[in-house]
């Protein structure tokens, strides 16, 4: 019976570049600065790491395919380097892959670091990928925004919401975390919007406006993570332990089957139930006190309310109306201004 | 027995533009086209193309069930996408025709379709099915651009049922070049209007006409239904009159909302005259180019119980109009809008993959588990239920089979030649759903549970290989 990782594995330090339209620097300087400042933040030499995961989506706009560019970018010589690549759960796969290292005890110290350079596509939104080429030849052409704004339909279908209801709804996820945004100081979008303007902007994938997309952004983080024992032997104190890590992926079931109305995300209610179960979380809405989560569109954010049972089924419209997930609300969420307005360097 | 017409189905592309629209953006360079600025043409939308006309109007005309009786298609059109791969072909993928089914193609003249249908009249044994189909290309401000249209229309010619039985028919060869379109050319030319009516359609096409009703021993005032489509107006007339055919039995020559379309247009006024026809009618149809090809027929008893679904008057009915003559340029490649950077993606196909899934991609066919019932597309190596081998999904065929709309949304943000994408989740009613491409939307009436239809069309062209790919498309019911 697996036992998880919590409390196995520490943080000692965290590293994170401005994010932003980064005209000033490359992927590489990206890459660098996160890790300068989580070097300086654990106290370590580059010396000391072990290991490192390094992630990235859109190999076409970054340092390139494999580890090897990374790896040269931050000189890290000699030690085993892997990229890892899961669409916006990257940097968490780089994380994961880190902190099952250390867990298992097969390294000291790890590094988890990711990337995005994806201001250097030419166009605002996200590079266009193949699909893969069976998927090519039947899979509709389609934005990201495109794909999010299903849950709006299948939301409002399921709860009967009027569209305008739910529009005020999502408006108000985007509201909340332009308002935070303004207050982090790497934050890409740092300036409050009225709930007018984000009503009234251009339609990008009916029903989500412009306001209702996050922030496409160059940027890059780091993490070092190693055992709580090292931890202190390094002086450490007041230890950030990892609680839980957990994915899930879909097999096709909710896209090819019957048994999802669209109203929803299946997986990220499977990933939240065993994340709670690893960490010994019973009940998540009096027990989680600050949550960070994908708000690549406002709609996401909604529904993830409810996917982290945190809100009632067909409740989040009204708890995200009535200011529950705001700075001053009673779970605050994307306190530093989330995806929507630190920025969203995939 | 002798071969007959025994079905009989058309397809008209939805888009529809006022000719005034036409006439208004050449009001600088070419004021006369105003006398031209009646009614509406049809178009193809950016993903149309004879190849997918030819598989609506062969689905119109053969129901699933009976597809099977179909050993051989003959395929006419002057605008087919590819020199050298066969449209026919495509078009036996996607209606699942068997292995063993001949296919060829006919073009090189506005004669083939009913040149095809005569040869294939003329045949016997297994039954053949007969599809002209053109999506003629015109240069701007041309007379041609405000006359010509687009559809296809599709026979199944056999010894069973037949509803329309061959009385005659003549075919001459006279080498007078009205027009021509040199190989690899956009456009046709054309010489004066007033010349080929009259040493042509009225002395060539007229001369034909008497032979082939000579041939059917059939009197010119017999006629009840005469069919000869002409670029230009009152030629028809002008021939019934001169061969002694009544006025009244000059079929109508779709120009007020089709236009002229080719190797297709006598096929698809022959179509709407059968979807009229009464018992005994007697319908002479004839095709010009360099001569002229007629047949005559006789509506026999079941002409009334062998009418297709979807009538030509329906399929005419149901056009819409989009008044932007931008978009109908740009749609038929003589403009080239800034579409952004995201139009730069590569479309290149594999070839090998689309060999290896062609049944999916061509003939829709989902797999039912034979395990757990479960319809699922794609079909991949496992069940998505109850992950039993591919071995035990069973071909089903998704193409004529119901659905509704589960979620979709009009996309702005991805590239699209007509945007926005409507884009979303199709319900089909057996259990199986998939991502798809929605087309023919009118915003006003479609959402969640609008009942959908399956449409055979381009997925992507690949604009530097020159490679359409094709796959089906959700569009509103009917």
């Amino acid at each position: 019976m697996a036992t998880g990782i919590k409390d196995k594995v520490a943080i000692i330090g965290m590293g994170c570049s401005r994010f932003g339209e980064r005209w000033d620097v490359g992927t590489e300087g990206l890459l660098a600065e996160a890790f300068d400042e989580a070097l300086a933040d654990a106290g370590i030499e580059r010396s000391r790491i072990d290991a490192a995961w390094t992630g990235s989506c859109f190999d076409r706009i970054n340092v390139g395919i494999s580890a090897i560019p990374a790896a040269t970018a931050l000189r890290l010589d000699g030690i085993p380097v892997s990229r890892v690549e899961n669409m916006c759960a990257t940097g968490t796969e780089a994380l994961r892959g880190a902190a099952y290292a250390v867990a298992s005890g097969a390294v000291d110290i790890a590094l988890a670091v990711g990337s995005e350079k994806l201001k250097d596509a030419g166009y605002g939104g996200l590079p266009v990928q193949t699909k893969g080429t069976l998927n090519d030849l039947w899979l509709p052409m389609g934005s990201a925004p495109a794909g999010f704004a299903q849950l709006a339909a299948g939301y409002r279908a399921r709860y009967k919401v009027d569209r305008d209801d739910l529009k005020r709804a999502i408006g108000h996820v985007s509201w909340k975390s332009h308002q935070n945004g303004v207050h982090s100081p790497k934050a890409h979008l740092r300036k409050a919007v009225s709930m007018d303007t984000i009503l009234n902007a251009p339609m990008i994938a009916e029903p989500l406006g412009l306001f209702d997309c996050c922030g496409v952004s160059d940027g890059a983080a780091a993490a070092i993570v190693t055992t709580p024992e090292i931890a202190r032997s390094l002086g450490k104190t007041d230890l950030v332990t990892l609680k839980a890590v957990q994915l899930s992926v879909s097999s096709g079931k909710e896209s090819t089957t019957d048994q999802w109305d669209g109203s929803y995300v299946r997986n990220t209610r499977n990933a939240a139930a065993k994340a709670y179960r690893e960490a010994g979380i019973t009940d998540p809405k009096s027990q989680l006190s600050l949550i960070e989560v994908h708000d690549c569109f406002s709609i996401t954010e909604l529904v993830t309310m409810e996917d982290l049972f945190l809100s009632e089924d067909g409740h989040a419209v009204t708890d995200i109306l009535d200011g529950v997930y705001d700075r001053n609300g009673k779970i605050p969420c994307q306190v530093d201004g989330g995806l929507k307005c630190f920025g969203h360097p995939i | 027995m002798t071969f007959g017409i025994t079905t009989w189905g058309a397809y008209i592309p939805r888009p529809r533009l006022e000719r005034s629209a036409i006439a208004s953006a050449h009001q600088w360079v070419a004021p006369s086209l105003k006398g031209l600025a009646k009614g509406r043409r049809a178009y193809c939308s950016w993903d149309e193309d004879i190849v997918t006309m030819a598989v609506e109007a062969a689905r119109n005309c053969v129901p699933t069930l009976n597809r099977k009786t179909v050993r051989e298609v003959r395929l006419a059109s002057t605008t087919a996408p590819s020199a050298d791969l066969q449209s026919s072909a495509i078009v036996s993928a996607a209606l699942r025709l068997d292995h063993d089914v001949r296919v060829l193609d006919f073009g090189g003249s506005h004669r083939a379709g009913i040149a095809a249908l005569g040869s294939a009249m003329r045949s016997s044994g297994e039954p053949i099915l007969v599809i002209g189909s053109d999506r003629l290309r015109a240069r701007p401000a041309s007379a041609q651009e405000m006359q010509y249209g687009a559809g296809a229309a599709a026979f199944l010619v056999g010894d069973q049922g037949v509803a329309a039985e061959l009385l005659g028919f003549s075919s001459s060869t006279t080498l007078l070049v009205d027009h021509f379109r040199a190989a690899g050319a956009a456009y046709d030319y054309y010489w004066e209007e007033r010349w080929i009516r009259d040493e042509g359609y009225l002395k060539v096409g007229l001369k034909a006409l008497k032979a082939a009703l000579l041939d059917a021993k059939v009197a010119p005032a017999e006629v009840t239904k005469f069919i000869f489509p002409a670029p230009g107006k009152g030629i028809a007339d002008a021939i019934a009159k001169a061969a002694g055919i009544a006025a009244t039995a000059v079929a109508d020559s779709l120009d007020a909302e089709v236009g002229f379309t080719g190797t297709a247009h006598s096929l698809l006024m022959l179509a709407n005259v059968l979807d009229q026809a009464v018992p005994g009618d007697v319908i002479a149809v004839a095709g010009f180019g360099q001569g002229a090809d007629v047949l005559v027929f006789r509506a026999t008893n079941v002409v009334v119980s062998a009418r297709p679904t979807i009538a030509v008057s329906d399929s005419v009915a149901r056009g819409f109009g989009v008044q932007s003559y931008t978009q109908f340029a740009t749609f038929y490649g003589e403009l080239y809008p800034d579409y952004g950077m995201r139009a730069e993606r590569d479309t290149k196909t594999a070839l090998t993959e689309q060999y290896r899934s062609s049944d999916q991609v061509f003939g829709f066919v989902a797999g039912k588990c034979s395990q757990c019932g479960q319809v699922q597309f794609p079909q991949l190596a496992y069940c998505v239920e109850c992950q039993a081998p591919a071995s035990a999904l069973q071909p089903l065929c998704l193409a004529e089979e119901a659905a509704k709309v589960l979620t979709y949304t009009a996309d702005s943000l991805t590239y699209h030649p007509s945007p926005p994408l409507y884009v979303g989740f199709a319900q089909f009613d057996v259990g199986a759903r998939l991502l798809m491409e929605f087309v023919d939307v009118e915003p006003t009436t479609f959402g969640v549970g609008t009942r959908l239809q399956m449409r055979f069309r381009i997925k992507e062209r690949d604009d530097t290989r020159g490679y359409y790919r094709y796959f089906w498309k959700a569009a509103p019911a009917n």
